[in-house]
């Protein structure tokens, strides 16, 4: 069921709720947080509310999208409750405003807020230079960003590093888990020896490569040298070198990686690229400040810039590299966004 | 050992929550591959590890059986498997990975050449895919066959390990049918293998809501100050099933609801309800808990009175025809094996003294449902008018184990109006609304834990042994006297009458789950 409320005010969006809840039963009693979602309205809302839906039907919260419309326009807020198969499994509130407005969105999203439980704001485009200084981010307990889906991401990177915040967090950095616990795996076998060195290679413009380097340099305690690749996506090797020889996890295709240890057979490991949904799905199991994302950030200075790319042999992964290259800014968008 | 002890993994660290464990090098070998417990739950389980990357990449899957199956056909069973019941979404490079490490051996339990084959078969396994010598044995077989089976991995040399290798077996219930076949299994197994590699899968304890117990009691000022017989009046375990024993006639007769239900689930719910808190949530302090309040647990006297046993007869249920016991196949029109169990339990702690635990379990009950239902005193006083707490009734905490997962708060409120009147209502909570993830399958959580070593959910040879020890005195008076009579009850109602009874001689009553 959508509600349209056009013009309205958040007692009004308030009243609604609850009547709709007096209506059709508990819909929100059971819910454990509130997820604000911030963009710009426009062609993107759209793309946004999607993301919300299906972020609904993985977590049982209140969604408040916040559209933010023409600032030159009379101050407005335009309302929208979906409710029931709309809203996947919760309810979704989108907040459309316009005018002096756009730029109070705090101040429309505090009344709609559950009580006394943590609020998540997420940023699933250009996030704000200081998320927690954000009026929204200080409403927030836990702050998403992604990097990957802004125009400039290693710069944007380069700015979650000057403003970490604890309960800040970066989509670049939940598309590593898969290869840190690979990689933490790995190392859990014999032989038990110290990494000398560590090679990490990627797209150019891939936050998340950045991160792994940066967070191989934190624990390993050697400077990671950090490759462009000439073709696939994404991050596409990782090595690790040690007396013995080196664990080399290589993924050029963006799908399949192959994990290669001295004195064990080479093994296929699925380490497919993950989806929105999964990466906030993880985000959202845990609400406390991430220290280890922290470090990480902190040791991207100390990662050593290489030019020549180690590995990723090209025959491998040309079909991916025909379409992923020569990038107009939209289709670029899209790849870097799925990049992982 | 000692290198692998002293290694400190860089990567590795207790603050970094997100990273999961993902279990080492090791290979699943299946016996009784062709059961339904392995086509439905198994494979499943083990490809929505896969899925979720919580699997090595050098992980092999074997299946032993009797089927003349070559690999490729027994991977498309798997496939089957997977594609129909998996809990999460099907993926091609996921499963081409997995189906990479399938194997099949065929054979019988009491054929030496098949044995032989399959220790061929594992260190090919290690070779070509670096399973590490790490292999466990999951015996989905019935018990009769597990000295075999047992024996023939001890011949064939897959029970013995060197450093940095381990080999667990895991076994299904039932663990024996009473404390003297309980006694002698445990010593069959431990023979070959040490307690310590021995998994003994109870799937209710894999179950988020069994896990919640522990989070409720301990985790909460809330519950602790009543969680004791000042407040609790009555404790009630309930696990219902609508189904029948169609098909089931082989393992069942002669067993019965007692045996199959309460011996385990119920008694280890009862366990986690009723135990102190543990020093920490290691597995050895946890088990010491659950072994110090089973120890203290009894079956209250007088069992013609404080028990209750039931056959279900043929009816309409649920919109259907459904069979009685004696119509079902396989069964003989004399059985006397009971569908409906429930016994009287006294746990004597300071904490517990004076509060029965009712435990109660049967087939083609009103529905599907297993709940604990902690159950409060009336107020000793209350401050209205008779009529106004008319319809007041005590106040409950419930456990919802399944379905619906979750946990229910009943109290008094007041009903609107100009009159005083209380009346009870409910407060819920759901897993399914406050989270997330949707819950892993038991059996996900338990096979991670069986290949990372992870004892803590596992009822242990001691456990099993009391467990009995509780049942056995309730199982020989049945057997020997005519008393509480095995009374006949229509599919589709909450069993005998005998079980309203043995909660009436003390004023109390059976909830409707």
């Amino acid at each position: 069921m959508i509600i349209d409320l056009p013009s309205t005010t958040t007692s009004q969006i308030n009243s609604r709720l609850v009547r709709l809840r007096d209506e059709g039963g508990a819909t929100t009693l059971g819910r454990v947080l509130t997820l604000v979602i911030v963009t710009e309205d426009g062609q993107r809302t759209d793309a946004a509310i999607d993301a919300a839906n299906d972020a609904s039907r993985e977590h049982p919260c209140r969604v408040i999208v916040v559209a933010r419309g023409a600032r030159q326009a009379a101050p407005r807020l335009d309302a929208q409750i979906r409710v029931g198969g709309d809203a996947g499994a919760s309810e979704v509130v989108v907040l459309r405003l316009y005018g002096e407005l756009a730029k109070e969105g705090a101040s429309c999203v505090m009344p709609l807020l559950l009580p006394d439980t943590p609020v998540v704001a997420w940023w699933p485009f250009e996030a704000p230079v200081s998320p927690s200084k954000d009026p929204i981010g200080q409403l927030a307990q836990r702050r998403i960003t992604d990097a990957a889906a802004e125009k400039n991401p290693i710069k944007a990177l380069e700015s979650r590093r000057a403003h970490y915040a604890p309960g800040d967090t970066d989509l670049a950095w939940t598309r590593l888990t898969l290869w840190r616990a690979m990689l933490a795996a790995s190392l859990d076998l014999p032989p038990y020896e110290k990494i000398v060195e560590a090679e990490v290679t990627g797209e150019a413009d891939s936050p998340s490569t950045d991160l792994l380097a940066a967070w191989l340099t934190d624990k390993l305690k050697v400077p990671a040298k950090r490759y462009k690749a000439t073709s696939g996506e994404g991050i596409v090797q990782v090595k690790l070198d040690r007396p013995s020889g080196a664990v080399d996890l290589l993924r050029p295709d963006g799908k399949v990686g192959t994990l290669s240890q001295p004195g064990q057979p080479s093994r296929r490991v699925a380490l497919q690229r993950r989806s929105i949904r999964d990466c906030l799905a993880e985000e959202l199991r845990r609400l406390d400040p991430d220290e280890v994302y922290a470090a990480a950030l902190k040791s991207l200075s100390k990662v050593a810039k290489g030019r020549a790319p180690s590995a990723a042999k090209p025959e491998e992964a040309a079909p991916e590299s025909a379409n992923g290259k020569a990038p107009a800014p939209a289709a670029k968008k899209s790849k870097a966004k799925a990049s992982s | 050992m000692t290198t692998s002890d002293k290694w400190r993994n860089p990567l590795r660290d207790a603050a970094d929550k997100r990273m999961p464990r993902i279990a080492g090098p090791s290979a699943l070998v299946i016996f009784g591959v062709t059961g339904d417990l392995s086509r439905k739950k198994l494979m499943p389980a083990i490809y929505d590890l896969a899925n979720r990357g919580l699997l090595p990449p050098g992980f092999g899957l074997v299946g032993f059986a009797r089927r003349d199956w070559a690999d490729q056909d027994f991977m498309k069973v798997v496939h089957d498997a997977v594609k129909e019941h998996a809990r999460t979404p099907f993926n091609e490079h996921v499963w081409s990975q997995l189906a990479e490490g399938i194997r099949f051996v065929q054979g019988t339990f009491d054929d030496d050449q098949a044995f032989d084959n399959l220790a061929s078969c594992l260190a090919a396994l290690d070779a070509e895919r670096g399973t590490g010598g790490n292999h466990a044995f999951y015996l989905s077989i019935p018990p009769g066959a597990f000295p075999t089976v047992i024996n023939q991995l001890k011949r064939a040399g897959l029970a013995q390990t060197s450093a940095d290798q381990w080999r667990r077996v895991v076994i299904e219930k039932p663990f024996g049918h009473d404390l003297k076949s309980a006694k002698e299994l445990n010593k069959t197994v431990n023979e070959v293998f040490p307690e310590e590699s021995v998994f003994r899968i109870d799937h209710y304890l894999g179950k988020e809501t069994v896990q919640n117990i522990l989070a409720l009691r301990f985790a909460n000022q809330l519950y602790e100050p009543i969680w004791n017989s000042n407040y609790v009046d009555h404790v009630q375990i309930t696990m219902a099933e609508d189904i029948g024993l169609g098909g089931r006639a082989g393992y069942y007769d002669g067993i019965g609801a007692t045996r199959d239900v309460i011996q385990n689930h119920l008694l280890q719910l009862l366990a986690l309800i009723a135990m102190e808190e543990p020093v920490s949530f290691k597995p050895a302090d946890l088990r010491a808990e659950k072994v110090k309040i089973l120890s203290a647990t009894r079956p209250a006297e007088p069992f013609e009175e404080t028990t209750a046993r039931g056959q279900y007869t043929g009816g309409w249920q649920g919109g259907q025809k459904v069979p009685g016991l004696h119509e079902e196949g396989g069964f003989s029109p004399e059985s006397k094996t009971e569908t409906f169990g429930a016994i009287t339990c006294e746990v004597n702690t300071r904490r517990w003294a004076g509060v029965p635990f009712y435990l109660r379990t049967g087939k083609r009950l009103g529905r599907r449902v297993t709940e604990v239902a902690v159950v409060f005193k009336r107020a000793p006083h209350l401050p209205f008018d008779d009529t106004a707490t008319e319809e007041l009734g005590q106040n409950a905490l419930v456990v919802r184990v399944q379905p619906d997962e979750g946990v229910t708060i009943r109290f008094g409120s007041k009903v609107p109006g100009n009159t005083m009147e209380v009346r009870d209502v409910t407060m819920d909570f759901g897993y399914g609304h406050s989270f997330t993830e949707s819950s892993p399958e038991a059996y996900e959580r338990l096979l991670l834990d069986v290949l990372l070593g992870e004892p803590s959910l596992f009822p242990k040879n001691d456990e099993v042994e009391l467990s009995w020890e509780i049942l056995d005195p309730v199982l020989d008076f049945w057997a020997r006297k005519d008393e509480p009579a095995l009374e006949k009850y229509k599919a589709g109602t909450w069993g005998p009458p005998s079980a309203d009874a043995m909660t009436a001689r003390t004023g109390r009553h059976w909830r409707r789950p």
